[in-house]
Formats: structure tokens, sequence, C-alpha cells
């Protein structure tokens, strides 16, 4: 009850800052093509960059979260859980130094790589950028950012799979593989899931690493290796904010409002999505 | 299908605990044989070192021979999950993936086996196995519905179903009836009677009437005390442990004068 009326307020909060640019003329609006003209290519950035980081963090969560419930021996799987919780507590400053020193150059060769031999997928067409400080670079940064997370709720659910399902299944004459296709994995997609949701959420909000390490020309385009980037909402307030006045913060406000609505759908699917499931949950 | 098993001097170790002794019998093709004793004597460890389930914990280990049909199952090289595959089990709790439907519960084990079998191949043996394990007339109209909705006697069953749908060759019942009530409970008991027929079937069960009931042979388990190794008493058929047995320990036992 509380956490909705807190939400409420920062709803009303957003509306009423951000309404200014709601009535603008569109030539008061930066870059003078008016609020949506403004706000669209950010949206985009930001979902770009989160679900390409989402869609490289799950599939390892998901390996890295199997492989310390049920593969590793005891003492390493603590070692390799207490690793991964470790790198939640790096603060995201530090990552977006990290990615801007290190990992930026260091894609740039198998940016040029991708381009040559994948140029036709529209993901990869390049030209490569020579910064390195491109979308694949803020996605690959994003990734490693929330992998804990997800990794943290995948293992959780993982290590509660009841034993009875994986005794079933092992007693049917299945691998261990095909013991984690029949009984672990079933029981904890709903956590993949939510965990991913989570790894989403926090990718959308993400604001320094992004600022940092994602060069911004602000077009809109799949195109993940090129030096033209669509910034995303957060790292652009945080970018702009300084040097904002009068409708120009009003804007940023509404891009803020935008990312809000966002991360409040993103929630609800989730919600919705594991909902759907429980008629073939666990609970028996 | 319905193969004779040979235990000879079977050890079983948890780490450096000795769980049970020297162990040796011979388990009867196409027959019930009933493992009975108290708590804690080692005869589900037992059950379970037969199709090498034990080896879930890591510290479990054996020492003896278990052959099945001139097939030693502890031989090197032998894949614990072969083993699984000929030697199926049906546990304490109903246990049907909560996930999957009814359908998708008992194709789960051919599916593991026969990574190609046409569609109207599996229907067919599905149905069978269902009818096998007196489920179909209950489910036939409800195949795509998932079965943890059914009522824990369906749901052992449908366990039952699931086992015996890859045509193994013996079927382990760990305490199959112990969370059933008198109803299913007999619905499970009849089911075993038919199985019989075609599998080699060993049952542990906390309950002697089922034993007297189920079984043609009885094997009674029991510990000389705590920390002690469980060890088979004597093993024979069921009408002669129940009314003429060797040992004292086992006339005690089903007159229930301890245990």
């Amino acid at each position: 009850m509380l956490i909705l009326v807190v939400l409420a307020g920062v709803a009303a909060f957003l509306l009423v800052e951000a309404w200014p640019s709601f009535v603008a003329p569109a030539e008061e609006i930066p870059g003078e093509g008016g609020l949506v003209l403004y706000i669209w290519p950010l949206v985009f950035g930001t979902l770009l960059s989160a679900v390409l980081a989402l869609v490289i963090a799950a599939p390892l969560a998901v390996l890295i979260a199997l492989f310390i419930t049920h593969y590793a021996p005891r003492k390493l799987a603590q070692l390799l859980g207490y690793v991964v919780d470790l790198l939640a507590a790096v603060p995201s400053i530090i990552y977006g130094l990290w990615g801007f020193t290190v990992l930026a150059p260091a894609t740039r060769g198998p940016a040029e790589w991708l381009s040559e031999n994948l140029g036709f997928i529209p993901l990869f067409a390049g030209p490569p950028s020579t910064t390195g400080r491109t979308m694949l670079t803020a996605g690959l940064v994003l990734a490693v950012m929330i992998l804990p997370i997800i990794t943290a709720v995948i293992r959780e659910a993982f290590l509660q799979t009841p034993k009875l399902h994986e005794e079933a299944s092992l007693a049917l004459g299945a691998t261990r593989l095909e013991m984690i296709r029949l009984a672990v994995l079933p029981f904890g997609s709903s956590s993949i899931i939510s965990g991913s949701m989570l790894g989403l959420g926090r990718a959308l909000g993400e604001t320094m690493a992004v600022a940092i390490v994602l060069s911004a020309s602000g077009g809109v385009t799949f195109n993940l290796i090129s030096s033209g980037n669509p910034a995303t909402i957060a790292a652009n307030i945080a970018l702009e904010f300084p040097e904002s006045s009068g409708v120009a913060i009003d804007t940023l406000i509404a891009s803020g409002l935008v990312l809000f609505a966002i991360t409040l759908v993103v929630n609800m699917i989730a919600r919705a999505v594991i909902n759907r499931r429980t008629d073939f949950s666990g609970a028996s | 299908m319905a193969k004779r098993i040979d235990v000879k001097d079977l050890d079983i170790y948890y780490g450096s605990f000795r769980a049970v002794r020297d162990v040796s019998m011979t388990i009867h093709p196409r027959a019930v044989t009933a493992l009975i004793g108290p708590s804690g004597c080692g005869k589900s460890t037992y059950l379970r070192a037969l199709n090498r389930m034990h080896e879930l914990i890591p510290s479990a280990r054996v020492e003896g021979e278990v052959v099945m049909d001139d097939q030693d199952l502890y031989a090197p090289g032998m894949d614990p999950v072969d083993v699984r595959k000929h030697i199926g089990m049906v546990f304490q709790r109903p246990n049907p993936f909560p996930t999957m439907s009814i359908y998708d519960n008992v194709a789960a084990g051919l599916r593991l086996n026969h990574k190609r079998m046409r569609k109207s191949e599996m229907d067919d043996v599905v149905e069978e196995s269902l009818r096998g394990a007196n489920l179909w007339e209950e489910v036939k109209d409800r195949l795509r519905k998932p079965g943890s909705g059914l009522s824990g006697g369906q749901q052992q069953r449908l366990c039952i179903a699931r086992a015996i749908a890859v045509r193994p060759d013996v079927l382990l019942m760990d305490e199959p009836c112990s969370a059933l009530d008198p109803i299913s409970t007999h619905a499970v008991e009849d089911l075993m009677a038919q199985l019989k027929e075609n599998y080699t079937i060993v049952i542990v069960t906390h309950n002697m009437q089922q034993a007297a009931r189920v079984s043609n042979y009885t094997g009674f388990f029991n510990i000389a005390g705590t920390g002690q190794p469980g060890e088979l008493v004597e093993l024979d058929e069921t009408p002669t442990i129940f009314s003429t047995p060797t040992h004292s320990a086992t006339e005690e036992y089903i007159s229930g004068r301890f245990g």
C-alpha cells in the first residue's frame, strides 16, 4: 500500500515537472523537432542497450547458475557464487571506466571482423567505430553489471529444485543434462524470467556506465558497431542536466517519465508471464 | 523383460559408515519381492543400490556384486544411466513432473531413450502404459492437463505408468503406498499383482499386511543397534516368512513385538 503511494507520488512529481515541455512549442524543445522527436531516439537507445545486455547476460547467468548448483564441487561452487556476488558490489562508475579504457578498445578488432564477415546482418553493418565506444560495448558492460542479480535469482531457484523431481528423471535413465532439462529448468523457468526482468530493469535505468562508455550521436539504428549510436534516457539526463535550463530541464524530466513508464511496463509484463505459468507450476 | 537379479555379498557405505552389511539374495523374475524391516535398517538404501540411485549421494559406495541375468551392474564401464533405463523406480511420494501434462509425463522416458519415435507410435505406448497402470479410463479425456492436478493415488499410478513406459526389466518401489489413502493403496496393490506377470518387482514397505498381500517372496532386514549396519536376516517365500520363519527376530517383528 505504502509502495503504491510512493509510486503514485513519483509519477505525479514527474508529470507536474514535465508538464511545461508537453505544452511548449516544438521550437523550444532541444533539437527543435518537438518532444516526441527528442525522446523517441532515447527510448530506442535505452531499449536497445538493455535488451542487448539481457540477451548476452541471461543465457550466461543460466549456465553459471547451473554450473554452481549441479556441476561444480561444493568448494568451487561457493567460491564462484561469492565472486559473482562480488560483481554486484562494484560501483557502476568503475564499470564505466573499465568499459571506456579496456573494453572499448578491445572490441575494435572483433567489431571489424563482424562487419567484414557478418556485415549482411543489419546489427553488424558497420562501418566499425574507431573508438569502440559503441552500442555493442555499452551492451557488454551492462551485461556484466546485470549478470550477478540474474545469476543470484536463478541460482536460488535451481538450488530449490525438488529432489523428488530430479530423482524421477534420473530413475528414468536420464543423464545429468537430461535431468536438468526435465526437472531443473522447468522448475526454475519462472525465476529465469523474473531474474531477467530484474536485470532488464537495472539495465534500463543504468546511468553512469552508459554515459561514460557510449559515444552517442542520436541516430536511430540497429547497427551495434558503428559510431552513430542513440543515447539512452538515463545517460542523456545525466550528461545534459548540468547544462540545461527552463524548458530543456522539463524535457529531460519528461524523458524520465517515459523511462519510469517503461520500467513499470516491463515489471508488469514479467508479473503477467509468471502468473500465466502458475497453472503448470511446482505447487502440487 | 523381467530379469532375475543375483546379489552377492553387498556392502553399502556412506563415507566410512557401513549402512548395509553383507547382503546376498536372489530376486526372482515375474514375482514380487517385498523387503520389510524396522526404520533405519537399510532396506531403502539397499533398494537404491540395485539401480545405482544411491550414487546421487556423493560419499555413497558399494562393495560386492549385483548381477542381472549375467550382467554385472557394477562392472567398470557400466554406465549408471544405462542401469536405470533397465531398472525403473517408483518413489515414496508421487513425483510427476509438475510442468508437464499427463501425456508428457508418460512420454518423458520414451523421449529420453528413443529420440525419434513417430507420434502415432508414441500415442500407442502412452495409452498402453496408462492402461497398464489402471489409469487410462480416468485420464483419457484430459491427457493434456497437468499431472499435478490428479489425486495422490492417481499421481502415483501416473508415476508407475511413466516407469513402465520405457519397458524396464525390473521395477523397484520404495514404499509406494505410504503417502496414499486405503482406496488408492488398494488400486496400486491390484496393479502390482498385474504387473508381476511381466516384470520383476521389488517393493520396500513398512506395512506387513501389504507385504503379505502382494508379495511372493519376503526379505526381512534388521539392525543389531544404532550405528550398526543393517543386514538381511532371511529371505523366503512369503507364506513361509509369515508362518514359520527361521529366525526368532523375524517372528518377533512380524508378530508386532518390536519395530
